[in-house]
């Protein structure tokens, strides 16, 4: 039996609960039909929606139950199998995290050899270091370990196992034992006056509910996340130094120099010099767009510009990276050999490179949301400051900017927002160097280069270096959303203002 | 009234026909502000001409690869010294042991064609990728009853010859190049002119997999795409039915009160948070809190899951919201409830625009690199294409725009062109899900 309950994975229970939530649809359904006498008439609802209700019973509270298990247990295992770990095995350099993904390690390990039959299920629960090599014996089935396993991580992994496995199949149990009753629930309710459809439709209500608070659970979540890793950050690393330091040097022995300024000096000169790019030409192709032209050139030219919203970003690094980078270098660097015969310009990756080719992407941010601005200011100022004489352009310019203006400056922050936070542009084309320089022929860094260096590859969550990553995740986070919400504001203020 | 001065009318000067000089100047500000207007549209349309112009130029040479076509002998002596074809025997003999057989097989082309050259049959074998003795010895597994005879093979040339055949590598460039020497060239001119080594169509490029650095002339893309589908797989099947029964919820159901606000200001403010924020998220909450797997398209797809939403539930509500409510009212008036009008009613009638929203969605996450660095979804090689569907959730992989990120970051030139190749294709796919979502709404769309 025990063994019947351990082989049941999370997705065949899934796939159990749906089962029988069919069943228990059209059991309920003809037993619906069957209380009334088979005449469906006098039933308060339609059959199908004792069926539906039915299966809602079964499979709504189980599935609900199987993912909150699932949220929670790790959690409590962790915590149980914590105190095997004697207090000297964590001061010496390492951390409870590290420690216990060496545990969780060592335990996969066992449950592989386990399944390979390279160890049998007793053998794998009185294991001991004195007796087996269990690192050699691990990387004999494909578990490669860094270290010689410890006798307290075996243990811990011995009881990690052993929690995890009582876990899951506690878990199947009550979850399958739940859809049961729901089921047995369901079939009891069924008689001709029982208000189905209502008690359904309450129910699917509920569901649609909790669809729509998904989001605020994603924005908890990432705010959640991203605090609680700052604050283990700010732990290991002076928080004065972080915002208020000048230099950046992640040094992986420790001692590093982490501090946001020249990483936050990259990210808004390179802002700058895209917004320099877009805003122009945005503004001015809006001006155009909604002013000027006909509806032909509108409707070829409307589309076209905003392809460019729909290139993915990497298409705009790699431009950067092999187009524009040497193009640039061809023209400001060389000495001799370059075009302007200066030499300004030593590598492909610079701040310029990288503004430019951002500015490029932000065109239709500015011109799309300007344009709809643009039209949506009413046709009576323009009509008056045509019959006080002015020409289209001093309309324009004197009439319909200054009216639209706040929505304009709206669509700037929002794509300023889009700036700081684009990330594929500024890796493979803005450089590594974190620097607070004003030569824009120069590499700089920005925050999402450092968040993307500092987390990829072999992360260690114990180390203020990997750490650092959440910190500046988070300000980057409360940096846009502070400057989506004033824009939000100002754009919603101005429609407001002509509605 | 009568106090009123009667207006003095100005006495004009100069013509009615002649414009006066003011006029002029205001006339030439009009003309040169729509000229500002032209010229930026212009700027706009000829950064995207360049851009594409770019990616096709330069990536439609990854497409076609050089490749060798030689007549190899398969000597029974070399592969299966006991000569019982035993397949555990001839499995013994690993790529080294190919080797000479691909030497033996260039000098013979050589010695037939009658080039003379000095070099030796081992730096003619270099001419060949060296992914070709693994090709060999792939084939002699397969078909072990061909020892023994001469087979025709048409093997991968090695990146700098393909470079030189596509110009990327000149005769300049190679001086300091320890992997190709000025004779190899010269041999390799002779076997283009007989027609030996020649650029043909690669389709392993599009349905092969990523290759180590030593091999830039064996990379392909088709495991990445797998799964880029994986990961598209769960979006779809996660983002559409959450994202529609929020905007079901919201549209239609919602009260007027704090928590719809607190709803609505999230939904709006998740669609402009940076991507690289939930990547952030993912690798906190799926990968160090909830364990699953490292690199896995089941993260990705569920990182950009969160992503989509926004956009799925923001063009879902704008199409529920173009269904008149005479509908609605029309089955209620007929008694059905709420419910029933909504999903008997309504939803059917907003499903192309909820279709092409979805589309539009998908597109946009199949092109997002950035939340797929953090989960660790580049940096290694995936070799083989997943063979079930859990397999494809569950083991490492790369995605399209991940795998085109990690040739930029290589330092071999070849992976550029095939970056670039990768672009074409990831287009390709971002233009196919935009024809259909358009061609969804001109076919589909109603105007009430």
């Amino acid at each position: 039996m025990i063994e019947l309950i351990n082989s049941i994975s999370v997705s065949l229970l899934v796939l159990i609960i749906l089962g029988l939530a069919l069943v228990g649809y059209f059991t309920v359904r003809k037993h619906a039909i069957s209380a009334a006498g088979g005449d469906a008439r006098v039933l308060h609802s339609l059959p199908g929606y004792y069926g539906y209700n039915a299966a809602m019973c079964i499979a709504v509270p189980s599935l609900l139950i199987l993912v909150l298990w699932l949220l929670i247990q790790p959690m409590l295992v962790q915590n149980a199998v914590i105190g095997l770990i004697p207090d000297q095995m964590i001061t010496e350099g390492s951390s409870v995290g590290l420690v216990m993904s060496d545990v969780r390690r060592v335990a996969e390990g066992l449950n592989t050899a386990v399944a390979q039959g390279a160890l049998t299920r007793t053998e794998a629960v009185d294991l001991r270091v004195d007796q087996t090599d269990v690192r050699a014996l691990l990387a004999d089935v494909g578990v490669a370990l860094g270290s010689d396993v410890q006798a307290p991580v075996l243990q811990a992994a011995q009881k990690y196992r052993a929690l995890t496995a009582t876990g899951a199949a506690t878990m199947v149990v009550v979850v399958l034992a739940i859809a049961v009753l729901g089921f047995a629930l369901a079939f009891r309710m069924t008689h001709p006056a029982f208000r189905a459809r209502n008690t359904v439709e309450a129910g699917v209500k509920a569901l649609l509910m909790i669809a729509a608070s998904l989001a605020i659970l994603t924005t908890v979540g990432i705010v959640l996340s991203m605090i609680f890793e700052s604050r283990n950050f700010f732990q290991l690393h002076d928080w004065k130094d972080f915002f208020f330091g000048t230099s950046w040097a992640p040094n992986f022995r420790g001692n590093s120099d982490l501090a946001i300024l020249p990483l936050l000096w990259g990210t808004l000169y390179i802002s700058v010099i895209a917004l320099m790019v877009a805003v122009p030409i945005g503004l001015f192709a809006a001006i155009y767009l909604s002013e000027y032209a006909g509806p032909k050139v509108r409707a070829v030219a409307k589309p076209l510009l905003e392809i460019l919203a729909g290139i993915p970003t990497i298409v705009y690094g790699l431009f950067a990276l092999l187009t524009v980078g040497p193009f640039l270098v061809n023209l400001f660097g060389r000495g001799e050999n370059g075009v302007l015969g200066v030499e300004w310009m030593s590598g492909a990756t610079s701040v310029l490179t990288a503004g430019l080719v951002m500015g490029i992407m932000l065109i239709p941010f500015v011109s799309s949301l300007s344009d709809d601005i643009i039209n949506a200011v009413p046709q009576s100022l323009r009509d008056g400051s045509f019959g006080l004489g002015a020409t289209h352009s001093e309309t324009v310019r004197q009439v319909v900017l200054p009216a639209a203006l706040p929505g304009i400056v709206g669509a700037i922050l929002l794509a300023a927002s889009r700036a700081i936070g684009e990330t594929m542009i500024v890796v493979l084309g803005a450089g590594a160097i974190a620097r607070i320089s004003g030569n824009p022929f120069e590499a700089m860094t920005t925050i999402t280069t450092r968040i993307v260096s500092q987390l990829t590859g072999d992360t260690d969550f114990a180390s203020p270096e990997t750490l650092v990553a959440f910190a500046l995740g988070l300000t980057l986070f409360v940096l846009t959303l502070g400057l989506n919400v004033v824009a939000l504001i100002i754009v919603r203020k101005y429609w407001e203002q002509y509605e | 009234m009568t106090d009123m001065p009667t207006p003095q009318p100005i006495p004009r000067k100069g013509s009615l026909l002649v414009q006066d000089a003011r006029t002029v100047k205001r006339n030439r500000a009009e003309a040169r502000f729509k000229m500002y207007g032209i010229i930026a549209i212009s700027m706009g349309l000829l950064m995207l001409l360049i851009l594409l112009t770019t990616i096709i130029g330069r990536g439609t040479s990854a497409f076609q690869q050089t490749f060798v076509s030689l007549n190899v002998p398969l000597l029974a002596e070399k592969l299966d010294k006991k000569g019982n074809r035993d397949i555990e025997d001839i499995k013994k003999v690993s790529t080294f042991g190919y080797a000479p057989l691909l030497q033996a097989g260039f000098e013979q082309k050589v010695a037939d064609l009658g080039i003379a050259t000095d070099l030796k049959p081992k730096d003619m074998a270099n001419l060949l990728s060296k992914d070709a003795a693994a090709t060999l010895r792939d084939f002699v597994l397969a078909n072990p009853d061909q020892i023994g005879e001469t087979v025709v093979f048409e093997f991968l040339a090695q990146s700098r010859v393909d470079g030189y055949l596509k110009g990327r590598v000149t005769r300049d460039s190679i001086e300091n190049d320890k992997n190709i020497s000025a004779a190899q060239l010269d041999l390799v001119d002779a076997l283009v002119a007989d027609g030996t080594l020649a650029k043909k169509f690669n389709i392993s490029f599009i349905t092969g997999a990523d290759a180590s650095d030593a091999r830039p002339e064996a990379a392909g893309i088709g495991v990445a795409m797998m799964g880029s589908l994986a990961m598209m797989l769960v979006v779809l099947a996660l983002a559409l039915p959450i994202g529609v029964a929020a905007s079901i919820y919201l549209e239609e159901f919602a009260p007027k009160n704090w928590i719809t606000d607190v709803i609505e200001v999230n939904i709006a403010n998740l669609a402009a948070v940076p991507s690289i924020v939930f990547g952030i998220l993912g690798l906190a909450v799926f990968i160090n809190y909830m364990h699953l797997p490292n690199s896995a398209p089941l993260v990705g797809g569920l990182v950009l899951t969160l992503m989509t939403l926004p956009t799925i539930i923001i063009s879902t509500r704008a199409s529920l919201k173009a269904v008149p409510p005479s509908i609605r009212d029309a089955a209620l008036g007929v008694g059905a409830s709420k419910m029933q009008s909504v999903f008997h009613h309504v939803l059917p009638l907003a499903a192309p625009g909820i279709l092409t929203g979805t589309i539009i969605g998908l597109a946009q996450a199949l092109g997002e690199t950035a939340p797929l660095l953090l989960i660790g979804m580049v940096g290694f090689i995936a070799s083989n294409p997943p063979e079930t569907i859990a397999e494809g959730l569950l083991s490492p992989n790369s995605a399209m725009p991940a795998q085109i990120y990690e040739w930029a970051k290589r330092a071999d030139p070849a992976f550029y062109e095939r970056a670039w190749g990768g672009i074409i294709i990831l287009l390709v796919f971002l233009i196919t899900m935009n024809a259909i979502a358009v061609l969804l709404r001109r076919r589909f769309e109603r105007r009430w």
